[in-house]
């Protein structure tokens, strides 16, 4: 089965730096991939090109088959707010909430392009089951919730359009061990409940990798690294230079 | 006195038109623009030439002085479309100035002795000044509700997405560049009519009268009011229209100079951004998707907000 999202020979430039050097990679249906790397090795430049915010310098994307980035000599790539309707749900870095509306206004701002005010309802229920502090913040404006509660609320906004696949920047980012730990636990369960198709960028190698079935290695705009989560935990390099052992 | 009032009055609801345009741009869709003189133009010289120069009614030259300022507001709205903040400001402060400019230098004397509005064989003359306050308002009312059912809809809420947070918006599916242009040519269509109705005033249409001071006034009323709520703004226009005309109103026009509203309604600003930065009204709450009937929302317009959502 084609993977459901293939990234072939990408190359991101900005100017003269190239922040990405013929990256490849494929997530396939109904899997976690993890993305790490460290500060600058272009892992958000890499989510960013998925989501059409930067133009390839060489290269394709394809979602579902059909080809949604190439390079820009051939033609322009599908827009962000497309890609949304197309079943791609991005949770930005920095999580990016609406801070003065309330956790329930966010959440019926994810479901925008849902047009089915009763499927909107079921499916906020649903979320407020899977996250119960969201359920117990929803008439909260969202800036009053912690940066935890907040990351999780930016999730749950992702998922409102039940989206085929999210794309998850640094959910970790910020956050306290123990409130990280809870969001990748979440993070899972999405996965296995949802059927939702998970990519995971985070510089937390240990507990992406072990949220995750497969993991791919950047490493200065280059793919270094590609196998199963396992085998990466246990490979000696990764352990030496993301696991600090 | 009593003449003087009924003058503010008409001003009053000419200016709350041009601040619910600027509140559709800044308040709902927050971009900082100060154009607002420049639709206002546009509109009444489009109502001058039509009602003038074709001869034409008035009744004709409204929909089409809306039409002519959303032109060109889409025309503003595209280009500037990557611009934020202090940029989209100066960029569009230079675009407002290029517009009076051109007016200024195709005919330095502008127009005079415009026909006057007419209905059912009836005059709005300047000298009966009840009448001309009656259609004004009406017209303000309309925009009001048409303006308020937009922000509670579907759409406004995709404007809020993209004033609050644009790459949250867009992730959600929210096409920005569409909202953006979109709220930019419905805000200059407002903006039209009202330069419509100063038009059907005046009969005049001098380009002197569309300074960079007039949108200055228009953002303040906004902010004045408080950004985003509808009810705010007109009232922003009333106290700015208000402090603009004080000196004459105490008949202290030979003492105080004109400049001096300019210096009072600075003091007021800086005044409110102290003790009340969100607006004498506040901020709009994000009301929407509302399950009440017309009836029961225009029932309810009059009261007081309701406590629903507080």
């Amino acid at each position: 089965m084609a993977p459901l999202l293939s990234i072939e020979n990408i190359t991101v430039r900005y100017g003269a730096i190239e922040a990405l050097h013929q990256v490849s990679m494929s997530v396939d249906e109904g899997d976690v991939v993890a993305l790490i790397g460290a500060n600058g090795a272009g892992k958000s430049t890499l989510l960013k090109a998925i989501v059409g915010q930067v133009p390839l310098a060489g290269g394709s994307i394809s979602f579902k088959g059909e080809e949604v980035c190439t390079s820009a000599k051939h033609k322009k790539s599908v827009p962000t707010h497309l890609l949304a309707a197309k079943g791609i749900a991005l949770v930005p870095e920095g999580r990016h909430v609406f801070a003065d509306m309330t956790v329930e206004e966010n959440l019926d701002m994810g479901a925008f392009l849902v047009r089915d005010q009763e499927a909107i309802e079921k499916k906020k229920e649903e979320m407020y089951d899977f996250f119960p502090i969201l359920g117990a913040r929803r008439k909260q404006k969202t800036r009053s919730l912690s940066g935890g509660e907040q990351q999780m609320m930016a999730i749950a906004r992702a998922l409102m359009s039940s989206p085929h696949m999210i794309l998850l920047d640094e959910p970790g980012l910020g956050l306290a061990p123990l409130v990280v730990q809870d969001i990748f636990q979440k993070i899972k369960l999405i996965n296995e409940e949802e059927k939702v198709t998970v990519f995971l960028v985070e510089q937390n190698a240990r507990l992406a990798l072990k949220a995750s079935s497969k993991g791919y290695c950047l490493e200065n705009g280059s793919i270094v690294l590609a196998d199963s989560s396992q085998a990466l935990l246990d490979n000696d390099k990764v352990r030496a230079a993301y696991l600090g052992e | 006195m009593l003449n003087f009032f009924q003058l503010i009055i008409i001003y009053a609801g000419i200016y709350a038109l041009m601040a619910i345009g600027q509140n559709c741009i800044t308040g709902n869709t927050g971009m900082l623009s100060l154009c607002h003189a420049g639709f206002f133009c546009i509109g009444s010289y489009a109502t001058g030439i039509i009602c003038k120069t074709l001869g034409l009614s008035f009744w004709f030259s409204l929909p089409v002085a809306a039409l002519c300022s959303a032109a060109v507001g889409f025309l503003i709205g595209v280009p500037t479309l990557r611009l934020k903040g202090d940029y989209l400001c100066i960029a569009t402060l230079g675009l407002g100035e290029i517009i009076r400019n051109i007016a200024t230098n195709v005919n330095p004397v502008g127009m005079m002795a415009i026909p006057r509005a007419e209905l059912f064989g009836y005059q709005f003359s300047s000298r009966n000044k009840i009448t001309f306050i009656i259609l004004v308002w009406c017209f303000v009312l309309i925009a009001y509700f048409l303006f308020r059912q937009l922000a509670h809809s579907r759409i406004g809420r995709a404007m809020i997405a993209v004033r609050e947070d644009e790459v949250a918006a867009q992730s959600n599916g929210i096409n920005v560049a569409k909202y953006k242009i979109g709220s930019f040519t419905l805000g200059a269509a407002i903006g039209g009519t009202a330069g419509c109705f100063a038009t059907a005033y005046t009969l005049t249409v001098q380009p002197g009268s569309y300074t960079f001071m007039v949108s200055v006034m228009v953002l303040c009323m906004v902010v004045l009011g408080g950004m985003g709520n509808l009810k705010g703004v007109i009232l922003g226009a009333f106290i700015i229209e208000f402090i603009q005309y004080f000196p004459q109103l105490v008949g202290l026009s030979s003492v105080i100079p004109a400049q001096a509203s300019q210096i009072i309604y600075g003091l007021v600003l800086v005044i409110m951004m102290i003790c009340r930065p969100q607006g004498i009204l506040g901020r709009d709450n994000y009301r929407y998707g509302d399950p009440r009937s017309l009836r029961e929302k225009i029932r309810d317009s009059f009261k007081r907000p309701s406590k629903k959502e507080a």
